[in-house]
């Protein structure tokens, strides 16, 4: 760095000097706003909501299971929770494996173009706007599940287990399963991408090391590249979880937003983000409004703090002992 | 022509007849001929890119897992042809283990189950003789009194030096008939050097040694025979002793006298 | 003991399934964009290009429909994102690469980091509170503002990378002929990291144009051109992520038909973006 030598008016010095100071606080004024904006998100979340939350207080707000804008104007986040929790977790679960796997094939088996062609198709899923999916998703996928898959098992159920169909619910086609399968499918790419970075930089001497035992390529794979991978591997499946959470858009367009517990497999749900896109337009009430911004703050938090999970576990579990990706 | 009239012989345990190994074009090693003696150190030196590394990687076929690489000519072991379509190159590295220059214990197993890593390849799953095989090993590679209490520990936990002598356990466990060793100390610290050299002199009772070493001092200190390379070529193969005394070839004096390097 | 035999067969029962895995996982892919596409072509006419919206009955009645307000809304409001964008993320940016030692750069990080993880629904409702609620109305305005919180942490990631991959020699060169620091990094550092730069801007681009949550809360949405040029920053406007979602839910066939089209334009929009990307960084290789 120059030494700031204030006494020295000379052009060139001050071009120097004086440009460092300008540039220099310009770059920390834009650097501040994001991290005010942070910042801001947070507390402005909070104080929009603080009206429903000092009404229903903290917890209460969080666990009320009422959420009635027309008559009682009661409000509980509950339902939105558990819709959220239960839609993000079972498309991590069912996205986990097959995410895994088109990477080990991208990584270790294909060609290189197959494998350049596939790792760009499979980014091209998470380039797809949520709404272009939400829309193939009304027209298209929900006829065709409910024809085919949901009715035949609900009938299937009607006859022979009459216990479960309760379980199994309205099978309209929009619902709590039907926007699992779709998150699922929006969430693989997060975990691949990252699967497969982690993959590319597994050291040389590791697959060598276990091949010169006798492993086949497979056990090659098992033993010497996933174990070594594991950071990686677990912080896509985090970024997969956080997407899940907040996807919106396709979310809200298919899962039928019923407001209340119990969700049934087949039947409409909601989530934390469905809820706010959906009755943000007819929310009239001061209260309403503001529960509806609490709603957001509670998924502020949720979000928060599965990125924070996410950071710890990738550092806890990286095989390198730091920053593995 | 290779001239070795004075080797220290014994039987016959690995062969090379006109072996070359070609990337794409370009050849690394040139027909080399040579045998490798049961219970013996043999050591490859020569200057960098001499093809040294690359001979030896060829003896297990690691060349099969380089795009590009091939192989010909023959290496037999025992009088079978490792490079036989027949024969997998799976079974074939069960006989001829290896040890690299950098250590590499697996990070996310624990020391126990590094060393027995190869026997559970092939579905080995009694626990009374994992046990036994981890000790016998990690006694072999003068391991076991440094971990015997915590062989549940993960592998990376350990020095450089410990780290490869748990590498040696592992290519050990398995029992192979040859080990091929690249360059193993070249990472390590004099001492932890020291130690594996010394573990090199034991072993050699028990299994072939083939080691590749850059350090001219190593080689006359721990093996029987010695082979030069020089550009992809098999300059001359002798006794040790007589290598590093009295060379027939110009070029093996040349470089041991620091010629060139 | 397993037989080298039965470990073959697992092997090959592993690549088997792993090869279905992958044909099954990218099978809904092929369908989205083939339907898209055919759906999208069929609704595609002049007139989605030229006539605004209006109400259902225009619709109904047979009367010429179309999107042109929606397409220009888009332009609108993602120019105005891009304008806010661009200054915050690349500042982020350097501020995280070429002032390391600032006491802020950790916590920078870390809540760039965290605003990028944010659901874009979430920056939605930031913009309405910041900047709908002062105003008083739904504007084009802030839209802007909502897309650019959903672009700069993105922007600045992707500065950061790729101001941090120029290596320190370059600007040790530059110091040592004089050159103040602030003209190291302008002059030198920038136009040299430039592919990354403009393929990260192209990415966060291409993201912030098809989200449709922070809108519906912030431009909110207008089936109608608007009076005056000024109504396209201070009124509700139209845009194409929205419009597709409200016309997606309505009760209106005709509607249901014109989403496609918005949904081929919108995709187009964006493969496009990708295709540049691609470009640019093939070009500089």
């Amino acid at each position: 760095m120059k030494t700031k030598d204030k006494h020295n008016f000379t052009p060139s010095a001050l071009y120097g000097w004086l440009g460092d100071r300008i540039f220099s606080s310009t770059i920390f004024v834009l650097g501040f706003i994001v991290i005010f904006t942070t910042i801001a998100m947070a507390v402005s979340l909070y104080f929009s909501g603080s009206e429903a939350i000092s009404k229903f207080g903290f917890f209460g707000f969080m666990t009320g299971r009422v959420w009635d804008a027309a008559i009682s104007m009661e409000f509980g986040t509950w339902p939105f929770i558990v819709g959220t929790l239960v839609t993000s977790l079972a498309a991590l679960a069912l996205s986990f494996l097959p995410a895994v796997a088109i990477a080990i094939f991208t990584a270790e088996y294909a060609p290189k173009w197959l494998g350049y062609i596939i790792e760009n198709l499979v980014n091209l899923i998470a380039a797809v706007p949520s709404v272009v999916i939400g829309i193939w998703g009304i027209f298209v996928f929900t006829p065709w599940v409910r024809d085919s898959v949901y009715m035949p098992i609900y009938l299937w159920s009607l006859e022979n287990a009459p216990s479960l169909t309760p379980i199994l619910g309205n099978p309209a086609g929009y619902g709590m399963l039907t926007a699992t399968v779709i998150l699922t499918i929006m969430i693989i790419p997060f975990t691949t991408a990252l699967a497969c970075d982690s993959f590319r930089m597994v050291p040389k001497e590791q697959r060598e090391a276990a091949s010169a035992l006798g492993a086949t390529k497979w056990e090659v794979i098992r033993m010497a590249v996933i174990p070594y991978s594991r950071g990686g591997i677990l912080a896509g499946a985090m970024l997969s979880l956080g997407r899940a959470i907040g996807e919106t858009m396709a979310v809200a367009m298919l899962i039928g937003n019923k407001n209340t517990l119990p969700f049934t497999v087949f039947g409409p749900g909601s989530t934390m983000a469905s809820v706010i896109v959906n009755e943000f337009r007819e929310a009239v009430e001061n209260i309403h409004l503001a529960s509806l911004m609490a709603v957001g703050f509670y998924l502020f938090l949720i979000s928060l703090a599965v990125n924070l999970i996410a950071a710890w576990i990738q550092r806890k579990y990286s095989a390198t002992g730091g920053r593995a990706v | 022509m290779v001239n070795n009239e004075h080797l220290i012989e014994n039987k016959i345990r690995l062969e090379t007849i006109d072996l070359s190994v070609y990337y794409g074009q370009n050849p690394g090693v040139k027909n080399v001929s040579l045998q490798v003696f049961d219970k013996q150190v043999t050591a490859f030196i020569g200057p960098s890119g001499c093809g040294k590394t690359t001979f030896l990687r060829a003896l297990n076929r690691m060349h099969d897992l380089t795009r590009g690489a091939k192989v010909t000519g023959k290496a037999l072991i025992d009088g079978k042809d490792i490079y036989d379509p027949k024969i997998d190159p799976v079974t074939i590295r069960r006989k001829i283990g290896m040890v690299f220059q950098k250590p590499t214990p697996f990070p996310t197993m624990s020391i126990y189950d590094n060393v027995v890593a190869g026997l559970k390849l092939v579905g080995i799953r009694d626990k009374k003789l994992l046990d036994e095989v981890c000790e016998r090993s990690l006694r072999q590679s003068a391991l076991w009194e440094e971990v015997k209490d915590r062989l549940k520990s993960p592998g990376g936990s350990l020095s450089g030096g410990q780290q490869q002598r748990l590498s040696i356990a592992r290519a050990l466990a398995v029992e192979p008939e040859v080990l091929l060793m690249d360059e193993p100390t070249s990472s390590l610290d004099p001492q932890s050097t020291n130690r594996i050299e010394e573990l090199i002199g034991e072993l050699k009772h028990q299994v072939t040694i083939i080691i590749v070493t850059h350090n001219m001092q190593q080689a006359s200190r721990v093996s029987d025979n010695t082979a030069f390379f020089y550009i992809g070529n098999l300059i001359e193969y002798n006794k040790t002793t007589k290598i590093f005394t009295n060379p027939d070839q110009k070029r093996t004096e040349e470089y041991i006298t620091g010629q060139f390097g | 003991m397993i037989s080298l035999r039965r470990r073959y067969i697992r092997d090959n029962i592993m690549l088997t399934l792993i090869i279905l895995n992958t044909i099954v996982i990218l099978i809904p892919l092929f369908i989205i964009i083939v339907y898209v596409i055919a759906k999208g072509f069929d609704a595609i006419s002049l007139d989605l290009f030229t006539k605004e919206l209006g109400s259902p009955t225009r619709a109904m009645m047979g009367e010429p429909t179309g999107l042109v307000h929606t397409m220009i809304g888009t332009v609108v409001v993602d120019l105005i994102a891009v304008l806010i964008a661009i200054p915050f993320g690349v500042g982020a940016g350097v501020m995280l690469s070429e002032y390391p030692d600032h006491w802020a750069n950790p916590v920078l990080r870390v809540l760039n980091d965290t605003l990028n993880g944010m659901p874009a629904v979430l920056k939605g409702l930031l913009a309405f509170t910041l900047v709908v609620k002062p105003m008083g109305t739904f504007s084009g305005l802030s839209g802007g503002v909502a897309l650019a919180f959903v672009m700069f942490p993105i922007i600045a990631r992707a500065t950061e990378s790729a101001l941090m991959n120029i290596p320190w020699s370059i600007r040790e060169a530059g110091l040592a002929i004089g050159l103040p620091r602030w003209r190291v990094i302008l002059s030198t550092i920038i136009p040299a990291a430039k592919v990354g730069l403009v393929t990260g801007f192209l990415i966060a681009f291409a993201r912030a144009a098809g989200e449709a949550a922070p809108l519906v809360f912030t431009s909110f949405g207008n089936n109608y051109l608007p009076i005056k040029w000024t109504g396209w920053f201070m009124g509700p406007v139209d845009t194409l992520p929205q419009r597709l979602y409200n016309l997606a839910i309505s009760p209106y066939e005709h509607w249901h038909d014109m989403g496609w089209a918005a949904a081929i334009v919108l995709l187009a929009v964006i493969i496009a973006s990708f295709i540049v990307a691609r470009f640019v960084i093939r070009d500089k290789k």
